[in-house]
């Protein structure tokens, strides 16, 4: 009993690996079906006709690319599909290079061109201050698209001149960057705003969906493959459920065996 | 010099922090017009303070090579690898920085090779961690603990589609406890800090909080 509680926790390493590694050897098909948090932003997406504006500001970093980048994917085949033109932008200064990957590469998919279909901003110093900036006059906050191409009078930048003209805004978020979306975004320029963030971000997100301040949410790798099964467009993120699934009954499974131990054991710390 | 280095920037902090409260409500196209004027100010600000950050990176880890604290071998890499990113990015395959960016470069190599996998192994490292953790030290020590345990457990299961699998009530049970519990504590949290920043903030605008002004008092 003992020894099983001062376990080598290189053995738990291993198991964790394991859990991984072979549920994405031996694949098994695992149903995704999508919250209504997921649902709310799909649905505002997939209500806008051709033409709109959606905003999305990529504001993660390599650290969280496998959580987010999916969403990113999924959020621009959806608009892509539906002949929304897209406004990227990050306030991170590592997300340029993520961004623009996924915005140049899945426009590809659908012919999309840089300033006639989508615009990529990348990235500007500030914060909230750019969001303000943004929210006075979008071509003052970013003179220049990230190729160096004069943003005024770009066709993908048709109808918008600040953000009050944006039909809808979606946060990619890694840190507390979408309080600023909320605050001196959404509560200032009136527009409706989506955020997809990682896992452990997903809880902070309930009090604005409650206020109506988000139209939605998407939460760590689940809430990609939600909206990928939302496109029918399955990928890396509902590729990803399956290891997901067992390392979280793996992780329940060392809590119980770990506290029965402990109970077995006379409670001994 | 304590009225150029305490009093002048006390002045313009209450200056402009009065003047921002006013503008937020003042939707009068000269209080718009300051907004875009001062936003803008404070992006170019925004730019120097990587600068700053940049300095006080290279210059922490040029004092632990220089004084040989413990891992400072580790610091050596942070220049090199500073070193070779920056070379490059400058380089920008060939056509150097005064151009636009070019696509293909060594430096975009360097992102897509190196940082993306170096930073997304760094975040993986977590699950092991957690899976060690709640082995070894979630415990159902007294009431409290084991209402945790049980929440986490649900949520746990609840959040990924083998939840379902095992039960339907599983996910439900889970959205319950993100929507009701979890919800009251995280607005209470936010409102607790919510009302810090703007008590802070009325101490800096009437030069009660002095400490961004550096000496600590």
């Amino acid at each position: 009993m003992e020894k099983l509680l001062k376990i080598d926790r290189r053995i738990i390493f291993v198991l964790v690996a394991l859990a991984v590694t072979i549920p994405l050897l031996f694949r098994f098909k695992m149903a995704v079906p999508p919250t209504k948090h997921v649902k709310s932003m799909y649905d505002k997406i997939d209500s806008l006709p051709k033409g709109s504006h959606v905003l999305i500001s990529f504001d993660y970093d390599p650290s969280s690319k496998e959580e987010l980048q999916p969403m990113a994917l999924a959020l621009l085949h959806h608009c892509f599909k539906k002949d929304i033109k897209v406004i990227g932008m990050t306030l991170y200064p590592a997300g340029t290079g993520l961004a623009e990957k996924a915005i140049k590469e899945t426009g590809k998919e659908y012919g999309k061109k840089s300033g006639k279909d989508y615009a990529f901003l990348g990235f500007k110093a500030g914060s909230s201050l750019v969001i303000l900036n943004m929210g006075e006059d979008i071509y003052s906050a970013f003179q220049e698209d990230f190729y160096g191409k004069k943003t005024a009078g770009m066709l993908a930048l048709k109808g918008v001149s600040s953000l009050r003209e944006i039909d809808y805004a979606v946060n990619l978020t890694a840190g507390g960057i979408y309080e600023a979306w909320i605050v001196y975004g959404r509560e200032k320029y009136h527009f409706d705003l989506g955020v997809g963030c990682t896992a452990v971000m997903g809880p902070e997100m309930y009090p604005f969906i409650q206020s109506n301040q988000l139209t939605g949410f998407m939460g760590g790798l689940k809430g990609a493959a939600e909206y990928e099964t939302l496109i029918d467009h399955k990928d890396r993120a509902a590729a990803g459920m399956s290891p997901q699934s067992v390392v979280h009954v793996l992780v329940v499974c060392f809590i119980l065996f770990g506290n029965f131990l402990y109970f077995a054991s006379g409670r001994k710390q | 010099m304590s009225f150029l280095k305490r009093t002048v920037p006390m002045i313009i902090a209450f200056i402009m922090g009065i003047l921002m409260v006013f503008q937020y409500y003042v939707p009068h196209e000269a209080s718009q017009n300051l907004l875009k004027v001062v936003t803008r100010w404070g992006m170019i600000i925004s730019g120097f303070a990587m600068f700053i950050g940049a300095y006080s990176l290279f210059h922490l880890h040029w004092n632990k090579i220089k004084l040989k604290v413990s891992g400072w071998g580790y610091s050596v890499f942070v220049f090199f690898g500073a070193g070779i990113t920056i070379i490059f990015g400058l380089y920008n395959g060939g056509e150097f920085f005064w151009n636009d960016k070019q696509v293909g470069t060594m430096f975009d190599w360097l992102f897509d090779y190196v940082q993306v996998p170096a930073g997304a192994t760094i975040f993986s490292i977590l699950a092991f961690f957690m899976a060690s953790a709640a082995y070894r030290t979630f415990r159902a020590r007294n009431k409290e603990a084991t209402i945790l345990l049980i929440s986490a457990i649900i949520v746990m299961l609840g959040r990924v589609p083998i939840g379902t699998m095992i039960s339907q009530y599983i996910p439900i049970a889970a959205d319950w406890i993100m929507s009701v519990p979890n919800l009251a504590a995280k607005r209470a949290i936010l409102i607790g800090v919510s009302i810090g920043v703007i008590a802070t903030s009325i101490k800096i605008i009437f030069g009660i909080e002095r400490a961004y002004l550096g000496g600590g008092d």
